[in-house]
């Protein structure tokens, strides 16, 4: 396995869980004990009502791409190498999150494409979630 | 609400001509662009006592400056929110006025971002590993490659799928402040290009072409704001603040739809408070920190509606001599983008309301009612909207 040269999350108490799911291949999405409301990104207080009854859920890990870019130029370290698809994904659940469209050619990407989710392992500790074109 | 109309006025500005400036520090710019604005007010040092400003750089930047000219305001404001801050600070500064608490403020800003070589648009995080991420949101963002120019391209990306808006219609915009640049002897770049240049350009973030970004200029100046009885024995007759209003747009828990820009929320109050509506508008200083910002800035602010703005930017509308000329200064897309704009927006539009360039294609005929509206942070993700509405007597 090659080292992960791309940035890594920072994993606090709030969003462990999160990060502790990616590695076993969930991605979990929150949702609102008292308002039923999902939320993206995880946070530990409701974004809607401000209760704290939050929830995490396993999201169906399916969505379609709400908007996308080719960015063919970033300095990052990670980045530097060549196009990649930076998008926005809106899952079955309604919420939005930024990701890369991966396993694809990138002229093939388009809004409204059906995608889902499938994890990297980037260290021992950190597998981060990216989607591909749905099977 | 109380009728803040005229409560304060712009009663001097100076735009730093420098684009390079490795030599200088950020407060020696600063400190040359409020002493020439002071002058061209006919204040002086002594007579401020309100300090606000903004820096890429410099934390604290208000203790920095102050302690750099040596000034003790009785008021400071840092209020950084990205490319905007100014149109925030002139906001902030009405209301000090009018409240009685300060008589005259200084507005400036600088930068080096040229001369040090930021990539301001396409640096990402860093250049040189990685930094720790903030737990949230850079966690769940800057994993997946984020650009200044890659969230905003995902905005024109999505207008293009909804409202059909093409490159050639964005590069219009881009081709209109080249055309004005050609106007501005301190513009950074002012040879006439045409839409097929700007398609030619390299993409740099799909659908954004090299040409439909601004450009990375250093630069600075400073804005002089004082109350009716200061403006008075001013030397320059004064630009009135009419109106103002402020806001943020972010992604709402993962729900709010991106394609609506703050400035929809800050133009109602601006509108409101100036008792104008967009009818009234002679000329706009409008965000071009891309061209799909002065898109979607167009349609949030209400010259036009949703999806129309592809349309509205052809045939001139948005030129000199056009119905609705903005960025006569040849915006940050030709003149200067040193990394945060708003500040400039503010001194353009003064100088068309004092007729400054009377005589020349520069000038907007009879320029009575502008209005900047500055725009700081992402569409893609976050960002802010400053709205002000500016008269002359």
């Amino acid at each position: 396995m090659t080292t992960w040269n791309k940035p890594l999350p920072t994993v606090i108490g709030e969003t462990k869980t999160f990060w502790d799911m990616c590695r076993r291949g969930v991605l979990l999405i929150q949702k609102c004990d008292s308002c039923n409301e999902f939320q993206w990104y995880p946070r530990g207080i409701c974004a809607n009502c401000w209760s704290n009854d939050i929830k995490w859920i396993p999201s169906s890990g399916r969505g379609t791409v709400w908007t996308f870019t080719v960015t063919n130029q970033n300095r990052t370290q990670g980045f530097d190498t060549g196009p990649y698809v930076l998008a926005l994904v809106e899952l079955d659940e309604g919420v939005r999150m930024f990701t890369n469209i991966v396993d694809c050619d990138p002229k093939d990407v388009s809004i409204g494409m059906a995608v889902e989710v499938t994890f990297q392992r980037a260290t021992d500790q950190i597998s981060i979630p990216f989607f591909k074109p749905a099977s | 609400m109380v009728d803040l109309r005229r409560a304060a006025a712009i009663v001097g500005v100076h735009e730093h001509i420098t684009r390079y400036a490795p030599d200088k520090s950020e407060q020696q710019i600063q400190g040359e662009s409020i002493i020439k604005a002071l002058e061209d007010a006919g204040l002086e040092k002594k007579d401020v006592d309100g300090l606000f400003c903004a820096s890429m750089s410099v934390r604290s930047s208000g203790i920095n400056l102050a302690d750099y000219l040596n000034m003790y305001p009785k008021m400071i404001d840092n209020t950084t929110v990205g490319g905007g801050s100014f149109e925030f600070h002139l906001s902030h500064a009405l209301n000090a006025i009018y409240a009685g608490r300060i008589n005259c403020a200084v507005i400036t800003y600088a930068t080096l971002a040229r001369s040090g070589g930021v990539s301001v648009g396409t640096g990402g995080i860093s250049r040189q590993g990685h930094p720790r991420l903030d737990p949230s949101p850079d966690s769940f963002e800057e994993l997946y490659g984020l650009t200044t120019v890659g969230l905003y391209a995902m905005i024109a990306q999505r207008h293009m799928h909804l409202y059909g808006t093409t490159s050639e219609q964005l590069a219009e915009i881009a081709v209109t402040m080249r055309r004005h640049a050609s106007l501005n002897p301190e513009a950074l770049f002012r040879d006439p290009i045409t839409v097929d240049d700007v398609m030619r350009s390299p993409v740099v973030s799909s659908p954004l072409h090299r040409n439909d970004c601004c450009v990375i200029t250093d630069g600075g100046g400073a804005v002089v704001v004082a109350s009716p009885e200061v403006a008075r024995n001013c030397k320059q007759k004064p630009v009135w603040i009419l109106g103002a209003g402020e806001a943020v747009a972010h992604q709402g828990a993962g729900k709010r739809d991106l394609m609506y820009i703050a400035a929809k929320q800050s133009h109602g109050p601006a509108f409101e408070m100036a008792g104008v509506t967009q009818k009234d508008i002679d000329m706009a200083m409008i965000y071009d920190s891309f061209t799909i910002t002065v898109l979607e800035t167009l349609e949030d602010l209400g010259f036009c509606e949703k999806g129309e703005g592809g349309q509205f930017v052809l045939n001139g509308r948005i030129g000199l001599g056009g119905e609705l000329p903005i960025n006569t200064d040849g915006g940050g897309l030709s003149s200067n983008h040193p990394g945060m704009r708003g500040l400039f927006l503010l001194l353009e539009a003064t100088r068309q309301l004092r007729h400054e360039f009377e005589g020349t294609e520069r000038q907007v005929p009879d320029c009575k009612i502008a209005l900047c509206h500055g725009t700081g942070g992402a569409l893609g993700s976050r960002h802010s909207g400053g709205t002000v509405i500016l008269a002359r007597d």
